[in-house]
C-alpha cells in the first residue's frame, strides 16, 4: 500500500483510500461512532465509547490507530490494547490480522499474556510491534522492567476494552495505577475506553482519563434493536424455593431445540452441573449440549469453546465463565436460569446472542422460585427502562497500591513525592491521604511493623538521591512471580485414580467430603475415593445415582439494590401481577390476607411460633451478604435480650431467625447502633476477616502465591495467613494490611453500606406482625433452613456439639474391655 | 478449662492453649515453640509480622501463672533455628531470660535446635524419663512401650465436620500410652493427625484427639476426623 503522508488532512468521517476501499468491498459504511473516534484521534483527545455489543466497538477502537500507523509506519510501540481476558486479546489479535493483511498495511500486531513464551517476550521489548494486545497483569509486568521508558516512550494510544468490567474492581485499581505510570512515560498517549452500556458514563470516563490534561469525550454507539426477553411459562408449578429451575427445564429444552445455538447461563457451578445433567435426561434428540465453568480443566473448556465457535454445539450450559469473551456469531438464544441478580449483568449475558446490531437478541428467563419470578419481571422492566446497575464506588485498594509500588521500584529507584502525586492522579486513589500512602510505602519497604526489627531484611532502601530502590534482586523475581489481584481459593485437582484430570474444586468443599460420598462434577456423578498428593481421587458412580453432596457454594453474588426496589414496588402493585402464573398470584394474594405486603421503603417483620420455636422473619431486600451480617448481629442482640436465638438463615430477600423465646418488640432489635460495638465484637470472632486478610496478604506480597505443582515439589514457601492474622491483630491492630482487609470485607462480605442504608431506612418504619403461624411470604426462606449452613458461634460451640454427638456414639459402641473411656 | 486424662496411669492436665501439666511432678510441658520463626522467614525475604516470639512467650507466661509449676519442660524445637538468639528482639530475650531464671527450666533438644543458645539459661537434655513417662522431642526409634511417651515434633492438627461447617484446629493426639503435643508456637503450622507419620504411632482402636477449641478441649475418635487436605499451613515435613 502507499503510505499516506503524515501531514495529509483527513476530513471528518472520511477514511484514507485503502481503508475506504476495504469498507466498500464489504458493503460496510463507516458508522457514526467510528467516525467520531477517528475525529477524536485526530484532535489527540481521549474518548470513551459506550455501545452495546455487536456495534463494531473493537474495530472503532483500533481504526484510528491503524490509520495513524499506516501513515507513519516507523517501528515503535504505537498502541497498547488492554483486555480483561487473555482469550479476548488473542481473539482480537486474530480479527485484526485480517484487515491488516487485506489492506496490505505494514502494521505489526502481537499479543502478550501470561502464556507468551519468554523468548517472544524479550523480542517484544527489544523490537516492539506497532500494536500490542495484553492484560492489566502483563502491563504491570512490562512496567516493572527498567527499559519501560524506552518501550513506551512513543506510545500514542492505550485502548481499554470492557472498561466497565474493570473499573471499580481491584484489577481496575491495578490498571488505573498502570495508566498513571504510563502517563509519566508517554505524556502524549491518549486513552480510548470501550464499554458496554453503563449507568454512569461520565464516571467511567473520569476513571479512564484521570490524570490526563483533557477529560475523555463520551461517544455513544447507535442503540441496537431492543432485546426480546420472555419469562418461561412452565407447565409445572413454580417452586417455593431452590434456584435450579428443574421444573421448567422441559420448556428450556424445547427452546433449545428451536434455536440455532444457545448459551444457558446459570449462577453457580453447582447449578451448572445440575442443569446440565437434567437437560441430558430430557435430551431424546441427542442435541449437542456441553458444559462450561471455571472449575473444569482448561483443555476441556478450550474444547467446548472451539466446538461452539465452529458451530458444532446446540447449547452450552455456562456460568459467568462465559459472561465476557469471544463473539460467537451463530448464538441466537440466551437462557438465564435462576435469578438475574442485576440489570447490567443480565444485559451483558443477553449481549452474548446475536452480535449483529440490527437483530434483536432473544432471551428466555427461567426463575427457579417465586421470588426469582418477581426478580425476573423487575429485571426485564429495568432493562426496558435502561436502568442499569451503578459501578461499585470504592476507594482504591491499599494492597494493590503496595504491589504497584514494589513494581515501580523494580523498574528503578522512585521519588516518593512524585509517585504520591502520580498515585492520586488515578481516580480510585484521588482521595488517598499522604499518611496512608506513606503507610503503604513503609509496608513495602520494611513490612511496616511498629517493632523495628527488620531493618536488615528490608525490601526497599533509599539511595543517595533519597529515592526508593529494591534492596536485593531477589525481590524483583518475587514481585514478578506474584503480580495480579486475583487470588484463587485453595484448589484441589479432581482426577480419576491413575487417570485423567477433570478439573479442580475448592479445597473447602473437597475437605467436607467423606470417602464414598458422591457429587456432581464435570457433568458426571463421581465417587470420592481419597486424597492423594493434593489430588481428589474419584471414580465414576452409576449415572442413575443421586449425588449425596449436590451443593458447593461460591460465586453467589447478592442482587442489586436497583432490582430490590423494583421487586418491592411490584409487591405493592397487584394489577402488575396479572401476567404471573396462577400459583404465584395466589401466593401473593394470600400474603395480603394473612399478613401484609412489605412496602417500598419500610421494614416488615413477622414473628410466629413453629415446632416449639419462635421465628422472626424480616423482609429487608438488602441482598444475601448484608443479610448474613445482619443475622450475626441480630442473634447477638437477641442473646443479650434473653431470647435465646438458635440459628438464622439469609436469602437475597429476607432473613429468618429462630429462637427459644418470642421477640415481641423487634423494632428494639433493628437499630443502627448494632453497627458499632456489636459489629466489632462479631468481627473479632468471625473468620470473615481472615478470608479477606488472606487475599490482601497475597496481593500485597506479604505471602507468596501458590503456584501449581508447588506442593508436589515439597518446597514450602507458603505460610498460613490465619496465623499471621491472629498475631498481627493482637500486636499491631492498626497495621495497613488489616485496614485493607477490613475495607474489603466492609465492601464485600459484610456489605456494610447496604446494611447501614437498610437500617437507616427502617428507622421508625418497622411494621411488626405477630402471626399465629408462618406467612405465605415466609415459606421460601424457611425452606432454606437446613440447606444453608448456620454460622456465627465460636468454634468451641460447634466442636462441643460435635464432640457430644461423638460421646453418644462412644457410649453405644464401646466394648466393656476397651479401656478408652477410662482415659478421662 | 483443662481436661484431665491419664497416660500410663499418670494423671495429667491438657490445657486448651496446647500445654500439658503433670501435677505429681509440678511440671509444665510445651512443645515446638519455634521462637523467631518470623524473623527466619524475614531473612528469606518474607516479611512476616515480627511478633511471634512475643506472642508465644506471653502465652507461656499465662500458663505458668495458671499452673505455678516448679519445672518447665520445652519439648524441642523451642528455637526455630540455631541463629534464633541473634535475631530475637531485646524485650523478648529479656522476658525469656527472666522466665527461665525463675524456674527449673529444661530444654529438650529438637531437630531445629540441636544446640540450645546458652544465653537464656536452663539446662539442655536429650530426654527425660521419670516414673512411667518419657518426655522426648521425637518418638524413640525402638519404642518399647514400657514407659508412656510424650513427644512434640509433629504439630498435629485435626479437622472435624460440625453443624457450623468444617473446623480444623491443633490437637493433642493420644492413645493412653503415647501422646503427641500440639505445637505451642504462634507461627508453628500443623500436620494432619491422620498423616501416616503421626497415625502410625498409635493403636487404632484407642486413638483419640483432643482438639483446641479456644477456651475448651474437645475429644474425637479417629472415625470422626476429616482428611486435612493438601495445604496444611507450612506443614512440617514429617521425615526430615
Amino acid at each position: 500500500m502507499t503510505p499516506i503522508s503524515p501531514g495529509t488532512p483527513v476530513p471528518p468521517h472520511k477514511l484514507p483510500a485503502p481503508f475506504d476501499a476495504w469498507f466498500a468491498a464489504r458493503g460496510w459504511r463507516l458508522r457514526k461512532h467510528q467516525g467520531e473516534l477517528l475525529a477524536a484521534a485526530r484532535d489527540g483527545n481521549s474518548v470513551l465509547l459506550v455501545a452495546p455489543t455487536g456495534a463494531g466497538k473493537t474495530l472503532a477502537g483500533f481504526l484510528p490507530s491503524l490509520v495513524d500507523i499506516a501513515a507513519d509506519p516507523r517501528p515503535r510501540l504505537h498502541t497498547l490494547y488492554i483486555s480483561p481476558l487473555k482469550a479476548l486479546a488473542v481473539d482480537i489479535h486474530r480479527n485484526l490480522e485480517a484487515p491488516i493483511a487485506e489492506m496490505g498495511l505494514a502494521i505489526r500486531a502481537d499479543t502478550r499474556t501470561g502464556d507468551t513464551p519468554a523468548s517472544k517476550r524479550r523480542r517484544q521489548r527489544s523490537d516492539p510491534p506497532h500494536l500490542l494486545l495484553t492484560t492489566p497483569e502483563s502491563l504491570a509486568l512490562l512496567l516493572s522492567y527498567p527499559d519501560a521508558g524506552t518501550l513506551f516512550g512513543e506510545l500514542a494510544c492505550v485502548v481499554v476494552d470492557e472498561a466497565h468490567a474493570l473499573a471499580g474492581t481491584k484489577r481496575g485499581d491495578l490498571l488505573a495505577l498502570g495508566l498513571a505510570r504510563l502517563a509519566g512515560l508517554a505524556p502524549n498517549a491518549r486513552r480510548v475506553g470501550l464499554s458496554a452500556t453503563v449507568a454512569d458514563p461520565p464516571m467511567l470516563a473520569r476513571w479512564l482519563s484521570a490524570g490526563l490534561k483533557h477529560a475523555a469525550d463520551i461517544v455513544f454507539g447507535e442503540a441496537g434493536a431492543r432485546p426480546e426477553i420472555t419469562i418461561v411459562n412452565p407447565a409445572a408449578r413454580v417452586p417455593w424455593s431452590g434456584h435450579g429451575a428443574v421444573h421448567a427445564l422441559p420448556e428450556v429444552y424445547m427452546a433449545l431445540k428451536n434455536a440455532r445455538a444457545a448459551i444457558v447461563f446459570v449462577n453457580t457451578r453447582a447449578q451448572a452441573e445440575i442443569c446440565f445433567r437434567e437437560l441430558w435426561k430430557l435430551n431424546d434428540d441427542n442435541l449437542a449440549i456441553a458444559l462450561h465453568h471455571g472449575s473444569l480443566a482448561v483443555e476441556q473448556r478450550r474444547r467446548v469453546e472451539a466446538a461452539m465457535a465452529a458451530g458444532k454445539l446446540r447449547a452450552v450450559v455456562a456460568t459467568s465463565s462465559l459472561d465476557l469473551g469471544i463473539d460467537w456469531g451463530n448464538v441466537d438464544l440466551v437462557v438465564q436460569v435462576g435469578a438475574p441478580k442485576g440489570a447490567s449483568r443480565l444485559l451483558q449475558r443477553l449481549g452474548r446472542a446475536n452480535h449483529r446490531l440490527d437483530d434483536a437478541s432473544r432471551a428466555l428467563l427461567v426463575p427457579g422460585n417465586r421470588f426469582e419470578m418477581l426478580e425476573c419481571v423487575a429485571a426485564i422492566a429495568a432493562v426496558a427502562a435502561d436502568e442499569l446497575d451503578r459501578l461499585p464506588e470504592r476507594p482504591g485498594a491499599l494492597d494493590v497500591l503496595a504491589q504497584h509500588l514494589l513494581g515501580l521500584a523494580c523498574a528503578g529507584p522512585f521519588d516518593e513525592d512524585a509517585v504520591y502525586a502520580q498515585t492520586i492522579s488515578a481516580l480510585p486513589y484521588a482521595d488517598l491521604s499522604r499518611a496512608d500512602f506513606d503507610a503503604v510505602r513503609n509496608y513495602v519497604a520494611t513490612g511496616g511493623y511498629a517493632l523495628a526489627g527488620y531493618e536488615r531484611y528490608r525490601r526497599l532502601v533509599r539511595d543517595a538521591a533519597g529515592h526508593w530502590a529494591v534492596a536485593d534482586p531477589s525481590f524483583v523475581r518475587q514481585y514478578r512471580m506474584n503480580i495480579g489481584t486475583i487470588v484463587e481459593e485453595p484448589m484441589l485437582h479432581v482426577a480419576f485414580k491413575r487417570g485423567k484430570r477433570l478439573g479442580s474444586i475448592e479445597e473447602y468443599f473437597a475437605l467436607g467430603l467423606e470417602i464414598g460420598d458422591t457429587f456432581a462434577f464435570a457433568g458426571q456423578i463421581l465417587r470420592f475415593e481419597g486424597l492423594r498428593d493434593g489430588t481428589l481421587e474419584v471414580s465414576k458412580a452409576a449415572s442413575s445415582e443421586q449425588p449425596k453432596v449436590p451443593v458447593y457454594a461460591g460465586g453467589r453474588m447478592p442482587f442489586t439494590s436497583e432490582l430490590a426496589s423494583r421487586v418491592r414496588a411490584l409487591l405493592q402493585d397487584p394489577p402488575a401481577w396479572a401476567g404471573f402464573p396462577a400459583d404465584v398470584r395466589e401466593w401473593l394474594h394470600l400474603q395480603r390476607k394473612r399478613s401484609q405486603m412489605p412496602d417500598r421503603t419500610g421494614l416488615l417483620v413477622e414473628t410466629f411460633p413453629r415446632d416449639g420455636r419462635w421465628f422472626l422473619v424480616a423482609y429487608c431486600f438488602a441482598g444475601r451478604n448484608a443479610h448474613q451480617s445482619l443475622g450475626m448481629l441480630l442473634t447477638r442482640r437477641m442473646a443479650r435480650a434473653g431470647l435465646r436465638p438458635i440459628g438464622f438463615v439469609a436469602s437475597d430477600y429476607a432473613i429468618a431467625v429462630w429462637s427459644a423465646k418470642h421477640a415481641e418488640r423487634p423494632s428494639e432489635l433493628f437499630t443502627e447502633d448494632m453497627l458499632g460495638d456489636d459489629l466489632e465484637e462479631w468481627l473479632a470472632e468471625s473468620s470473615m476477616l481472615k478470608r479477606s486478610f488472606r487475599n490482601v496478604a497475597v496481593i500485597a506480597g506479604l505471602i507468596e502465591r501458590r503456584h501449581p505443582g508447588q506442593e508436589k515439589s515439597g518446597r514450602q514457601v507458603t505460610f498460613s495467613s490465619d496465623l499471621i492474622y491472629d498475631v498481627l491483630r493482637k500486636h499491631q491492630p492498626g497495621h495497613v494490611l488489616l485496614k485493607a482487609a477490613r475495607a474489603d470485607a466492609d465492601a464485600g462480605m459484610i456489605d456494610l453500606v447496604r446494611l447501614a442504608q437498610m437500617l437507616k431506612a427502617a428507622r421508625g418504619r418497622i411494621s411488626h406482625r405477630s402471626l399465629p403461624r408462618v406467612s405465605p411470604l415466609a415459606v421460601p426462606i424457611l425452606l432454606e433452613v437446613g440447606r444453608e449452613s448456620v454460622q456465627g458461634s465460636a468454634p468451641d460451640e460447634w466442636l462441643a456439639d460435635a464432640a457430644a454427638a461423638q460421646a453418644l456414639i462412644d457410649e453405644a459402641s464401646f466394648e466393656d474391655d476397651d479401656p478408652q473411656p477410662s482415659l478421662f | 478449662m483443662h481436661a484431665r486424662l491419664t497416660l500410663e496411669e499418670t494423671p495429667l492436665f491438657a490445657d486448651p492453649s496446647g500445654g500439658l501439666y503433670w501435677p505429681a511432678r509440678r511440671t509444665l510441658v510445651v512443645a515446638d515453640l519455634h521462637l523467631e520463626k518470623g524473623s527466619a522467614f524475614a531473612a528469606r525475604r518474607t516479611l512476616l509480622p515480627p511478633y511471634d516470639s512475643a506472642a508465644s512467650l506471653a502465652k507461656l507466661q499465662g500458663l505458668i501463672r495458671k499452673f505455678t509449676p516448679a519445672r518447665v519442660v520445652c519439648l524441642g524445637d523451642s528455637f526455630h533455628d540455631v541463629r534464633a538468639e541473634a535475631r530475637m528482639a531485646p524485650n523478648d530475650a529479656a522476658l525469656l531470660r527472666r522466665m527461665v531464671a525463675a524456674l527449673d527450666w529444661v530444654w529438650v533438644v529438637g531437630n531445629h535446635d540441636p544446640a540450645i543458645p546458652p544465653a537464656f539459661g536452663g539446662r539442655a537434655v536429650s530426654e527425660i524419663v521419670e516414673d512411667k513417662l518419657a518426655l522426648r522431642h521425637e518418638p524413640a526409634a525402638s519404642s518399647g512401650l514400657a514407659p508412656g511417651e510424650i513427644v512434640g515434633h509433629f504439630h498435629p492438627k485435626a479437622a472435624v465436620a460440625t453443624q457450623g461447617g468444617r473446623i480444623a484446629a491443633p490437637c493433642f493426639a493420644l492413645d493412653g500410652r503415647r501422646m503427641v503435643l500440639p505445637a505451642f508456637g504462634a507461627y508453628a503450622g500443623g500436620l494432619d493427625v491422620l498423616d501416616p507419620a503421626i497415625a502410625r504411632l498409635f493403636g487404632r482402636a484407642r486413638f483419640r484427639v483432643l482438639m483446641l477449641g479456644g477456651e475448651r478441649l474437645h475429644l474425637f475418635g479417629r472415625e470422626r476426623l476429616l482428611p486435612f487436605g493438601a495445604h496444611p499451613d507450612t506443614a512440617k515435613k514429617s521425615n526430615r
